[in-house]
């Protein structure tokens, strides 16, 4: 179980939230002229890492508020927690196989 | 030619006190450079590496795996096996491997325990029972048996179920498919390990690969801990660890890793010989030859390589369970574990070909693939040896999140295990 802290009401459990996959994915803005290969890029790939991940999460059973967790996925641990809109936090992003 | 398993053997090594059995396969040191080199020693890719020396004749081959034999998914899984999938494409790919576990121990001359107890999937409300209706259906026109039961045949077929749910997931109907069953996880890997290395393929464990040397955009070796080896053509089957292997090679994958959990109770007399599944509400269950309950749960929600699953998805599993069969209630639980799947956005696999060459990847089964393991070697081996998918696993390419030619399984095909 995760305690997540959601900057808008403090730690909760993991249950009180829903996720959002990775953050920081643009939609494309020259998106009449874009391949076939870079709307398949924006819409399926996703990076996957095993390692610090910057994720999106919602605070569904709270304030309803979407917000950026920076999280190690394999140890779990939450190493960052910051707003939609605002840069990730300087961190090592390690990456280990 | 290794000694034959048969009931002669049995009783000859009776006689030494079963002290004697030769070992099921060789663990050499790897050779300098092999035709191919298959990375995942998980069912996969020791049927794709037997595929390959028994059918296509290419017998200088190397699996590689980091761990040891079937550690992956292979032996975490709840070993269900069906082939009622929806859709034409995966209706081929699914009931070809059905058809080889229909003889799969007498080709791998090893008991894999494929058990054809049956399979059900529940419906639970209108819309379950439509999407039920639609997919028996269809794969009576695949060829494929399946039907329809009404709550008062599951109830005959499964006298433990609650048809009410405890009012909460009242039973409307199940699609059940006799063909289906389960079979021993280990056994699988076990009996394809020696095989294929009774035709000759090297099997080297506890040996991670880190790398891949590639040139002028063509594979030519694969980097271990055990040193560079040098391969004509590399097959990546890793599962959870897909995206992480193909980024090795600068190749990026739709998919996303989630830890998927299982667990089983402590063993009981027989109380259910058949498989059912719910799908709405994520629990699964049969019973193993030693008497334990085997229930599957569903993934944690976020992307995680631990393999250990949540605590509220194991709860909200036997909440479910509790309410469809509450004479388990007072069950105790043994054994809870997990591992990493690796789920596509489509909920079908990738079997296929990438822009580098000579590198071919299978990926993307989450958290249905075991029932594949024979299937997807033979057509992986296929597509890897003649450079070009074979017809049953071309639609299963990775090309197709481009062209927007998905083979939607979620939800229309039950799809969960
Ligand atoms: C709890 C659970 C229940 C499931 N239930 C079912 C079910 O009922 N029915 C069903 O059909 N499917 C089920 N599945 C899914 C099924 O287990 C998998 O789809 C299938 O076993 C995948 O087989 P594989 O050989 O591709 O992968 P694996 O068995 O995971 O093999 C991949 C191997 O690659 C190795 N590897 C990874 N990275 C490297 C590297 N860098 N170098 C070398 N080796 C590497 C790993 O160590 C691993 O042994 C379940 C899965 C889980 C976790
Ligand atoms: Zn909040």
């Amino acid at each position: 179980m995760l305690e997540i802290k959601c900057p808008y009401c403090g730690p909760r459990f993991e249950t009180e939230f829903s996720y959002g996959g990775e953050a920081h994915i643009e939609r494309p803005k020259d998106s009449e002229n874009l391949s076939d290969e870079q709307w398949g890029e924006y819409v399926f790939m996703n990076s996957n890492t095993k390692g610090v991940f910057l994720e999106r999460w919602v605070h569904t059973s709270g304030c309803r508020r979407w917000f950026n967790v920076a999280r190690d996925t394999v140890s779990y641990q939450i190493l960052a927690v910051y707003e939609t809109g605002t840069k990730a936090p300087k961190l090592d992003l390690r990456k280990d196989v | 030619m290794k000694s034959r398993y048969s009931i002669f053997s049995l009783m000859r090594n009776a006689l030494s006190y079963h002290e004697k059995w030769p070992e099921a396969w060789r663990s050499p040191e790897p050779k300098s450079s092999y035709d191919v080199v298959i990375v995942g020693g998980g069912g996969h890719g020791l049927a794709t590496a037997y595929y390959l020396a028994k059918i296509h004749g290419i017998r200088n081959v190397a699996v590689i795996e980091r761990g040891w034999l079937g550690g992956g998914n292979t032996g975490r899984n709840t070993t269900i096996v069906r082939s009622n999938y929806l859709w034409d494409e995966s209706a081929g790919l699914y009931e070809h491997a059905m058809k080889l576990w229909e003889g799969l121990s007498q080709e791998l001359n090893y008991n894999v325990m494929f058990s054809q107890r049956g399979v059900m999937n529940l419906a639970h409300n209108q819309q379950d029972l439509r999407d039920i209706a639609r997919r028996v259906n269809a794969n009576r026109l695949n060829g494929i048996d399946s039907e329809f039961l009404t709550p008062h045949q599951v109830k005959d077929l499964v006298p433990i179920i609650d048809l009410r749910g405890n009012g909460r997931y009242p039973v409307l109907g199940a699609s059940n498919q006799r063909r289906g069953g389960t079979a021993r996880h280990d056994a699988v890997a076990w009996g394809y390990a020696r095989r294929a290395d009774e035709h000759g393929v090297d099997i080297i464990q506890e040996c991670p690969v880190n790398g891949f040397e590639i040139e002028n955009g063509k594979v030519t070796g694969v980097q271990t801990a055990k040193g560079l080896i040098k391969a004509k053509k590399v097959g990546v089957v890793v599962a959870g660890h897909s995206s992480v292997t193909a980024e090795m090679a600068g190749i990026r994958l739709p998919l996303v890793s989630h830890p998927l959990q299982a667990l089983v109770s402590e063993p009981v007399k027989p109380v259910i010989d058949t498989v059912v599944m719910s799908n709405a509400i994520h629990a699964y269950i049969s019973q193993s030859d030693k008497g334990e309950l085997v229930i599957g749960a569903g993934v944690d929600k976020y992307v995680g390589y631990g393999q250990r699953g949540s605590l509220p998805v194991t709860e909200e599993t036997l909440a479910a369970i509790c309410e469809l069969f509450p004479s388990l209630k007072r069950m105790r639980m043994m054994r809870q574990w997990g591992g990493i799947v690796d789920t596509c956005p489509d909920a079908s696999p990738i079997i296929s070909k990438t822009p580098v060459e000579g590198f071919f990847i299978n990926c993307g089964w989450g958290t249905g693939g075991f029932k594949a393991t024979p299937g997807s070697g033979w057509v992986f081996a296929d597509t890897i040896a003649n450079d070009r998918p074979h017809p049953l696993n071309e639609a299963f390419s990775l090309e197709r999140f481009n062209s927007g030619y998905l083979v939607d399984e979620h939800g229309a095909a039950a799809v969960a295990h």
